[in-house]
């Protein structure tokens, strides 16, 4: 039989303790600084710091013609380069209005889903390994899947991470002859892959109990705070711009958009995981609607856009990708701003942990799925 | 007991004695299982993890424990862009490694800048905080260089001498 | 809502201030930082329903420095561009943070990288860059020396 020692005579004296889960830390995907206030083992307030990694893009881009930017647009969001190089050759293609041939459309529409797809099943992988469940072995399995993505890539632009595979009026290159065929072998085999992994992730009991009701934000709170990707659709408002705003042809494409309706993290990795499914769908269609043709529009050796300003945006791997440039008639932009997923889709995270225990802080910050060189661009 | 001569070394051999000296010994121990930090910056960290993973597997060298606290390791990869901000932790977290220590530099950011050296905001090089002993060049480097750079990493350390008059040359 | 009917309502309600433009198909407002909270609370309010605010940014022009916003509305599917511009002697406006709670990471950033002055923010201070750094990097006339 144990006293209470928390009778009048013995009453235990707490006090609040900071603690700091630094830059350098295997859980925080990156150089990101959470500073926490704990009370016992339970959240009181947290403030995170970023800018660990800022590079100054933005001020880069001034000094650089347009063409060059886009190696720049690979290292902001290094894990779907694809979907950054897009979304900015699309944006300085709104400022010139040409069209794009037919032949490019389809490829960047599998370029682009076949990226959402690498870019999830990291997503996946390391998440399930941050939470701690079967640890390593599903991230293997992740990683196996993602290096024939990368070969399939590295087939069409020779390079692993960092691909600048999309121009400014096209792609840049046709795709090599075995492309196709190698294409259709890694879609036959992919399903019965992530079948296997995501059984033991995602019907994982203790996995589930972990997760679920961790991390809940009301449609209305994600709408306000500017939340987008998949951790909106968790949160039960379908906002898809492929389907909202189409850009490109997505138009053509039949596909659904998975929705969850309670907002917390489990309801936001189970998108991310029927995501998955839905892009090897699409890329199908786009196989078989292959037209013939040149790859790239006639360009100017110099690209000068007209003065203006613009802004377009696609749906990202992480979520709505923005970009924002000034023109004034020169080969080099005036002013480009880059409107972050990983930075917007950070700021609700503090007031979320409130009221959490310390282990959910690691829950919470993965389920939210950032890369730090979009952060801090 | 005397010196051992030479032919008399071939006989010991062949009764399964081998005879070194504690050098050595110890160099082949350490370059045999570097345990690098857990330190991932940017895009190189990514390349990094695939290094780690099984198609190109850095375990069977002995290299996949990779520690999460700098006090139980002892190789930095310092992968990715250095910042101004992140410039004194990374001289920290060099600074709590006990010796001996070692630095590889991996991808073009952390040897001199990278795409980005012109910014306001980026170290030009990490060799300017932290002595380095590999540079693996690359944008990022591919998996398969960075293993190359750990052995070159691992022919350094076994071979003392020799490292120290390639830096004076 | 079609662009017509969104810039009579916007006319209606601005009451001859401001400028209202078209480009690229997306309507857009110039105002001054007088108007700016008016306009904004009637932009959340249900009359237009622009609940969504996907990007904050500024410019620095050569006369003046203009604060940018772009708006989404999920129920009404219309865009909006609001464009505010300030005086590069006193480069200070309101802060949306209390209609928009996006803002706050937004504008400090803003703040960080111009030197923006966001009056109402609770916490307005860097955010990219260290506490200590001088000067704000991407106004025109920032100088530093290359490290190449």
């Amino acid at each position: 039989m144990c006293k209470d020692m928390t009778t009048k005579e013995h009453t235990l004296k707490t006090q609040e303790f900071t603690l700091n889960i630094g830059p350098q830390h295997p859980s925080t995907h990156g150089v990101f600084r959470l500073v926490l206030t704990l009370d016992g083992e339970t959240i009181t307030k947290a403030e995170s710091v970023v800018g660990y990694l800022h590079r100054g893009i933005e001020k880069l881009a001034e000094a650089r013609t347009y063409t060059q930017v886009i190696t720049y647009t690979d290292r902001m969001d290094y894990l779907s380069a694809m979907l950054t190089n897009l979304g900015y050759v699309q944006t300085v293609e709104k400022l010139i209005e040409i069209k794009v041939p037919e032949r490019a459309e389809y490829i960047r529409i599998i370029m682009a889903e076949l990226q959402r797809m690498a870019s999830h099943m990291v997503a996946i992988g390391s998440y399930v390994q941050d939470v701690g469940i079967t640890g390593t072995s599903i991230f293997m399995y992740n990683l196996i899947d993602r290096e024939k993505i990368l070969d399939l890539f590295e087939m069409v632009s020779g390079s692993r991470l960092t691909y600048s595979y999309m121009r400014i009026g096209g792609v840049a290159d046709d795709l090599p002859l075995e492309f196709i065929p190698a294409l259709e072998k890694f879609l036959d085999e992919v399903p019965a892959s992530i079948e296997q992994y995501w059984a033991l992730s995602s019907k994982n009991e203790i996995f589930q109990s972990r997760l679920r009701g961790v991390g809940v934000i009301s449609a209305e709170d994600a709408i306000n705070y500017g939340f987008s990707g998949p951790n909106l659709r968790g949160s039960g408002v379908d906002y898809d711009l492929r389907k909202a705003e189409p850009y490109g042809i997505y138009d053509r494409f039949d596909f659904n958009v998975p929705v969850l309706e309670n907002g917390d993290s489990l309801d936001r990795f189970l998108c991310r995981g029927a995501e998955l499914e839905q892009s090897i769908k699409i890329i199908r269609q786009a196989i078989k609607d292959l037209p013939e043709g040149e790859v790239i529009a006639k360009m100017p050796k110099v690209i000068k856009p007209p003065k203006g300003e613009v802004y377009h945006q696609i749906e990202s791997s992480r979520g709505i990708l923005g970009y924002y440039i000034v023109s004034d008639g020169s080969s080099k932009p005036y002013r480009m701003h880059v409107r972050r997923p990983s930075f917007i889709n950070l700021i609700p995270m503090d007031e979320m942990l409130v009221g959490l225990k310390l282990a959910d802080a690691i829950t919470v910050l993965g389920s939210i799925d950032i890369v730090l060189g979009e952060v801090d661009g | 007991m005397g010196q051992i001569k030479n032919h008399e070394v071939e006989e010991l051999v062949q009764n399964g004695i081998v005879v070194t000296s504690v050098e050595k010994v110890l160099n082949w121990g350490r370059g045999n299982s570097l345990w690098p930090v857990l330190f991932g910056l940017a895009c190189c960290a990514i390349e990094m993890m695939a290094a780690g993973g099984s198609r190109f597997d850095l375990a069977r060298f002995g290299y996949e424990i990779f520690r999460p606290s700098p006090r139980q390791a002892d190789l930095l990869i310092v992968s990715g862009t250095v910042t101004d901000k992140m410039a004194p932790l990374v001289k920290r977290i060099y600074e709590q490694m006990p010796e001996p220590k070692y630095v590889i530099a991996m991808g073009s950011c952390a040897i001199s800048g990278g795409p980005f050296v012109d910014s306001y905001n980026v170290v030009p090089g990490v060799d300017t905080i932290i002595p380095v002993d590999v540079y693996v060049p690359g944008c990022p480097p591919r998996p398969e260089a960075l293993i190359d750079g750990m052995l070159q990493l691992k022919k350094k350390i076994n071979n003392p001498n020799v490292a120290r008059l390639m830096e004076n040359v | 809502m079609s662009n017509d009917k969104l810039k009579d309502m916007l006319v209606a309600d601005l009451g001859g201030k401001g400028e209202i433009t078209e480009f690229l198909s997306e309507v857009v407002v110039t105002i001054t930082s007088k108007e700016l909270l008016d306009l904004a609370n009637k932009l959340k309010s249900d009359k237009y329903d622009f609940d969504f605010l996907v990007n904050l940014t500024a410019v620095d022009f050569e006369e003046n420095f203009t604060v940018v916003y772009n708006f989404r509305s999920l129920s009404n599917k219309t865009k909006l561009v609001l464009r505010v511009v300030i005086s590069k002697e006193e480069p200070s406006l309101p802060s949306v943070i209390g209609i928009w709670k996006t803002a706050d990471w937004q504008e400090r950033e803003v703040f960080d990288l111009l030197g923006i002055i966001f009056t109402g923010h609770p916490e307005l201070h860097r955010i990219l860059l260290a506490d200590d750094f001088e000067g704000y990097p991407l106004r025109k006339d920032y100088k530093f020396d290359s490290r190449r």
